[in-house]
């Protein structure tokens, strides 16, 4: 057996420095992990805080925000949750074909009566959301209170989600971006669509612009709140009254119900 | 032995260097509000991942008042330009990019996040939880020491 005198590596075959190497990063890994667990235990003393304060906690997975429109009350010449939207979060549709839509203003017609409906349609919050299967790097997300959600972090842009999503909720932003709004930041390069307002439910507002706005209007045809939640404004308006889904057939429990159409 | 000696003399001559011209570091520009708590060295290493870690706790979690935020970095670290107003990250005297031109690090986070201080000055500063009075003259102490 050849073996040579002395290796290049130190007489141990290439063992040593793969080691030293591994062990070196075991120490740099054991410290960014101590640097995250300080942030973490600060994090109850500073949410409980908050919470004395009228601030209602994060995400809660018994909690599940919904959105209940009557179209029936809904005016075809007002897009007031429209504008109120693109206030809030900084977004501005122009009229382009690839300018966002975080939400729209969609009018139905029956081809046998002529008859008109107009209702607002915007990401639907399903709780089997098809934008979350084909994502290949997860920034599509669903929350633990059923919000669904882009991670901008994570969004390579590669629209997967639009094409998989059956309301054409998301939209792609084409251009770079500046003066974003500090709630709501959105970038060149990445899929965006209605996030329920998430800033307002976190801030513990319980409510979100459209809502609002459609308040404000008169025409109250919008209703925000906890779908789980047997007493809330939502969950009796459904159980009193006849909802659907947009594309029930595709069983994917929208949070989003439609009365009226 | 000649490379050593020629090693020193190049040393020898940076150390003159930077004695004569300060220093070769960038001029990190003052920021306003209270020092951090873990002093300026932690937050120069560390920043990326404190924010990388945060940042996750917000989108996924709906986590809002964490101790890192970027709003709030923007705020007290605004630069004012000639106008008096903060400038943008897209001027060379902005806080993150004095330090990142000069290391050559490109920084993703202004694609998406406003590189100024919000114009909602109650939105960032809304879960600003509140500091320790003694922990905060500690650090203010420890910060002009350095």
């Amino acid at each position: 057996m050849n073996i040579p005198k002395s290796s290049p590596t130190g007489g141990c075959g290439g063992g040593c420095p793969t080691k030293e190497k591994g062990a070196d990063l075991h120490r740099r890994d054991f410290l960014k992990s101590g640097a995250a667990m300080a942030t973490v235990t600060l994090a109850p003393g500073v949410t409980l805080m908050s919470m004395g304060s009228g601030v209602a906690a994060a995400a809660n997975p018994d909690t599940r925000w919904g959105l209940l429109i009557d179209a029936a009350k809904c005016p075809s010449d007002c897009s007031a949750c429209v504008t109120a939207c693109s206030d809030e979060h900084g977004w501005e549709n122009n009229g382009e074909p690839t300018d966002p839509q975080w939400i729209r203003k969609v009018t139905l017609k029956n081809r046998d009566t002529g008859f008109e409906n107009s209702l607002p349609v915007m990401c639907q919050h399903c709780a089997n959301p098809p934008c979350v299967d084909v994502c290949p790097t997860g920034a599509s997300f669903k929350r633990e209170d059923g919000i669904v959600l882009v991670d901008r972090h994570t969004c390579i842009g590669c629209r997967y989600c639009m094409m998989a999503c059956p309301f054409k909720a998301r939209s792609f932003v084409h251009e770079p971006v500046t003066g974003q709004k500090v709630t709501t930041p959105r970038g060149n390069g990445t899929v965006e669509g209605c996030n329920m307002c998430v800033h307002k439910l976190d801030r513990g507002e319980g409510t979100t612009a459209c809502v609002e706005a459609c308040k404000i209007t008169g025409n109250n045809a919008m209703i925000f709140g906890d779908l789980n939640d047997a007493e809330s404004d939502i969950s009796k308006a459904l159980a009193n009254y006849p909802s659907i889904e947009l594309r029930a057939d595709l069983k994917l429990n929208l949070g989003v119900r439609y009365q009226n159409i | 032995m000649k490379r050593l000696i020629i090693a020193t003399i190049v040393l020898f001559g940076l150390a003159v260097g930077m004695s004569q011209a300060g220093s070769v570091y960038p001029e990190i520009p003052m920021a306003s509000g209270e020092a951090h708590p873990e002093g300026n060295e932690y937050w120069r290493v560390n920043h990326m991942d404190l924010l990388r870690h945060d940042r996750d706790l917000t989108m996924r979690e709906g986590i809002r008042d964490t101790d890192a935020s970027i709003a709030e970095c923007v705020t007290c670290h605004a630069v004012n330009g000639l106008d008096a107003k903060p400038v943008t990250v897209k001027s060379e005297d902005h806080f993150c990019r004095v330090c990142h031109d000069y290391a050559a690090v490109k920084i993703d986070c202004f694609q998406c996040h406003n590189s100024i201080p919000p114009e909602l000055s109650g939105a960032s500063l809304m879960f600003k939880k509140q500091a320790n009075t003694l922990e905060v003259l500690m650090a203010y102490i420890e910060g002009l020491s350095r």
